[in-house]
């Protein structure tokens, strides 16, 4: 077996393979919770955990199931995996569980779970896959949490609210107004906000992912026609 | 074949186990935690200092057609000191929001004056109509004190409809709703102070959810 590129795989989740720009996979609970930063830092890291754990187990067992049975088993294996996290939340962090409330449930049908499993983890040994579940979901947490910032940046005038329901108490000061006075906009807020805002961060990344084969092709002087879109 | 079921079967065993286990671990804190929201909701409403029984056990479930939402009896709460009865806390729901039911605790101290309101779970729209919630503004204190002789019945609707109660801009069918459905709880807590506060049948052990907004 060949040397596993872990750099790559990290790449992959991160940035050119990433679940929410470019696999677009999980959009239903990425739009709907991301009205605030703390309810998008609450579902990523749920998101991921469920990621790394059906990830880990598919890749241990993947030689002992047959390829007929791969997708009953995998869906057994990552609905156990969200009821226990919702099980975990609900025991732990009852105020955040209140607020994402049916979205953790609705994790097990986040598609890009049961994606990474049968396109990485079944294939891939048990580190590999861990590191590609971790990257994962670190890269679908890292656009939860920029559509959240800028939903709650524009919609609020705020940033952080509500840090205590996850944190505890200590934290209910680290909440930041950033526009004093700001009566809101309710746009952002609702649902069509996290769509406009999904679109202009997915547009970003393909200008900055545009300039930079630009800038490869520049460097080795090799003209690049035209780049796959 | 046969081979492939037993495979199934393991797996879904081992699954099983592991969510039934977690479960097992981690009921009794859940529970707590449902016992220790409820709580806090009802003490904002009604202090500790006001009241030395248990609020969590000593509750009453009355089938009320007037308050009832989709058939299901209404949870009332009762506080009491030296087995005097203090208050009583309505779980009720608005049935006519905006977008919705709007769940309220409605706390009616003994003298029929409102001790106060409380909206526990609603889907008004943000920005708008969410302005009930405590966290958002202060509207919903403006009961606070009230009862039926301040203002009189007839005076229990939102000023645009010729009553006492400011509406909220940019939303008047939230606070009609929760106008009606406050005065129908003090309507009827007047005419059953017995009823509410008779201490009977209550069975100590069931566990009240006030929550029923989640879930579509």
């Amino acid at each position: 077996m060949a040397q596993t590129d872990y750099k790559k795989i990290t790449r992959n989740g991160l940035w050119h393979n990433n679940p929410a720009l470019i696999q677009l996979l999980g959009l239903c609970p990425l739009l709907a919770v991301s009205s605030t930063f703390i309810n998008a830092l609450g579902l990523g890291i749920a998101t991921t955990l469920v990621m790394i754990g059906s990830n880990v187990t598919v890749s241990f067992v993947r030689n002992q199931i047959k390829q007929e049975l791969r997708i009953p088993v995998f869906v057994l294996i990552i609905a156990s995996f969200v009821t226990v996290v919702e099980l975990l939340m609900h025991a732990y962090w009852h105020d955040l569980y209140k607020i994402l409330g049916i979205f953790i449930p609705l994790i097990v049908t986040n598609c890009v779970i049961i994606a990474r499993v049968e396109a990485f983890a079944a294939k891939n040994d048990v580190k590999a896959s861990f590191v590609d579940g971790l990257t994962m979901g670190l890269g679908f947490t890292a656009v939860l949490l920029l559509l959240g910032s800028m939903r709650e940046i524009i919609g609020q005038g705020t940033l952080f609210s509500h840090a205590h329901l996850m944190f505890g108490d200590t934290f209910r000061d680290i909440q930041l107004t950033l526009i004093h006075d700001y009566s809101g906009f309710l746009l952002a807020v609702l649902p069509p906000g996290a769509f406009i805002g999904l679109g202009l961060i997915i547009a970003l990344k393909n200008v900055i992912e545009a300039r930079r084969i630009n800038r490869l092709a520049a460097i080795e002087k090799i003209n690049v026609v035209d780049t796959a879109s | 074949m046969l081979r492939a079921g037993k495979t199934l079967g393991v797996f879904a065993v081992i699954t099983t186990a592991i969510v039934a286990i977690t479960y097992a671990i981690t009921e009794s804190q859940i529970i707590e935690n449902e016992r220790q929201a409820l709580l806090k909701s009802l003490h904002e409403l009604i202090p500790e200092n006001r009241h030395d029984n248990d609020l969590y056990t000593d509750t009453k479930t009355l089938d009320i057609a007037a308050l009832n939402f989709r058939g299901k009896p209404v949870t009332v709460y009762r506080a009491r000191t030296n087995n005097q009865a203090t208050a009583a806390i309505f779980s009720v729901t608005a049935p006519d929001g905006y977008t919705g039911a709007i769940n309220l605790l409605i706390a009616i101290n003994a003298d029929d004056t409102l001790a106060g309101v409380r909206v526990v779970s609603h889907k008004e729209t943000p920005g708008l109509g969410d302005a009930i919630e405590t966290e958002k503004s202060d509207w919903i204190r403006i009961f606070d004190g009230q009862s039926l002789s301040n203002p009189l019945p007839e005076r229990w609707k939102v000023k645009k409809d010729g009553g006492d109660f400011d509406q909220l801009t940019g939303a008047t069918i939230t606070p009609r709703a929760i106008v009606k459905m406050i005065k129908k709880t003090l309507q009827y807590f007047q005419a059953n102070h017995d009823l509410v506060f008779a201490k009977d049948d209550n069975p100590p052990t069931q566990i009240q959810q006030i929550q029923s907004g989640a879930g579509e």
